[in-house]
């Protein structure tokens, strides 16, 4: 597992970091998971790369090698910038996720409840490494909860 | 002044490789490979900038018993050269990166080089964790830049100084599924 960590994604990071089957790589920058992802998959071993929205327009150039190549890359994508958020410097990105995976030929699963989490996940996993694609599940805002920004102890 | 010369670098490098695994930078690195002799252990990048160093920890963490041995140029690495650090962190002892520092972007017309304005590699791999590091400048220090890159405990980040020159065009494939599964298939990864 590959990660520049977010809020949304913290469980889900410590239960990776438990996992003593797990190689959890932390990084500068979401891009460098791309061809972590890929490099691995050459020599045999399957990852997941998991990121924050604002992660994935630093993802974009670099995903045309595993498209090119047709190598399995499976991406979890946990969203800031939806309709509940504090901060208008997530926004941008936040409403160009889609479409800009899209673009790039990414196949984007979108669960709309926290229960479809899990098979979306999974039918992501199998686009990914049957058909050597790559493939996102991006968690939104309203599965995960906005983040508060002390705004619940207080602050304006 | 450098002396050394690109292809005289990869070829000397490559030319005992045995069974170690090549992942090579987009432009002239790739091509450089190529003319040093095709193998499909050779995974030739011809996009993703930035990206040589990643593939290549992601093939030594995958194959900790192969030797791993990035060829990169300057302006490729330093793309993403935030790679330097989480290599230095993760501390493959199989990998080394090979950097081909002509100090200028050669693909697009020559552009000078950050490389040419004082930065250096080494010390900056050093400065991450890398475990050896080196500069070579000479043919005299050829020998030692390639026995580093073969054998030495890694991460290794050799620099080898070249000079800016126009090679003969040597052009591997760009099927980029061709190359992955060939790779792939040398080693035996089952599909």
């Amino acid at each position: 597992m590959a990660t520049v960590p977010d809020g949304g994604l913290k469980a889900l990071i410590e239960l990776c970091d438990e996992d003593p089957d797990l190689r959890v790589v932390t990084l500068t920058t979401e891009e460098e998971g791309i061809g972590l992802l890929a490099g691995m998959w050459l020599g045999g071993v399957k990852g997941v790369l998991l990121m924050q929205s604002s992660g994935v327009g630093n993802c974009i150039n670099m995903l045309s090698l595993p498209h090119v190549c047709r190598i399995p890359c499976l991406v979890l994508v946990t969203m800031r910038g939806g309709p509940a958020e504090f901060n208008p410097w997530q926004v941008p990105m936040g409403q160009a996720v889609r479409p800009t995976l899209e673009a790039v030929g990414v196949s984007v699963h979108e669960p709309r409840r926290a229960e479809e989490v899990g098979a979306s996940f999974q039918r992501a996993a199998c686009a990914a490494f049957a058909t050597g694609t790559t493939a996102a599940v991006l968690v939104s805002q309203a599965i995960l909860g906005a983040k508060d920004f002390g705004r619940d102890r207080g602050a304006s | 002044m450098t002396t050394l010369c690109r292809r005289r670098v990869v070829s000397r490098i490559l030319e005992h490789r045995e069974d170690a695994l090549v992942v090579s930078g987009l432009g002239a690195p790739t091509y450089d490979c190529a003319a040093a002799g095709d193998s499909p252990l050779n995974f030739y990048l011809w996009g993703a900038m930035g990206g040589a160093a990643m593939v290549g920890l992601g093939v030594a963490l995958a194959r900790p018993d192969r030797r791993v041995v990035v060829v990169t140029g300057d302006g490729e690495l330093l793309m993403g050269s935030g790679a330097l650090a989480v290599i230095g962190v993760e501390a493959p002892e199989n990998l080394a990166i090979l950097v081909l520092d002509n100090e200028a972007f050669g693909e697009t017309g020559r552009q000078a080089g950050l490389t040419s304005k004082g930065l250096d590699l080494a010390d900056m791999a050093s400065a991450v964790g890398f475990r050896q590091v080196r500069t070579a400048r000479s043919e005299a220090e050829l020998d030692e830049l390639a026995e580093l890159v073969q054998a030495g405990k890694g991460p290794v980040l050799a620099v080898a100084k070249v000079a800016l020159k126009d090679e003969p065009v040597a052009l591997p494939t760009r099927d980029g599924a061709l190359l992955a599964d060939r790779f792939r298939s040398a080693l035996g990864v089952t599909p």
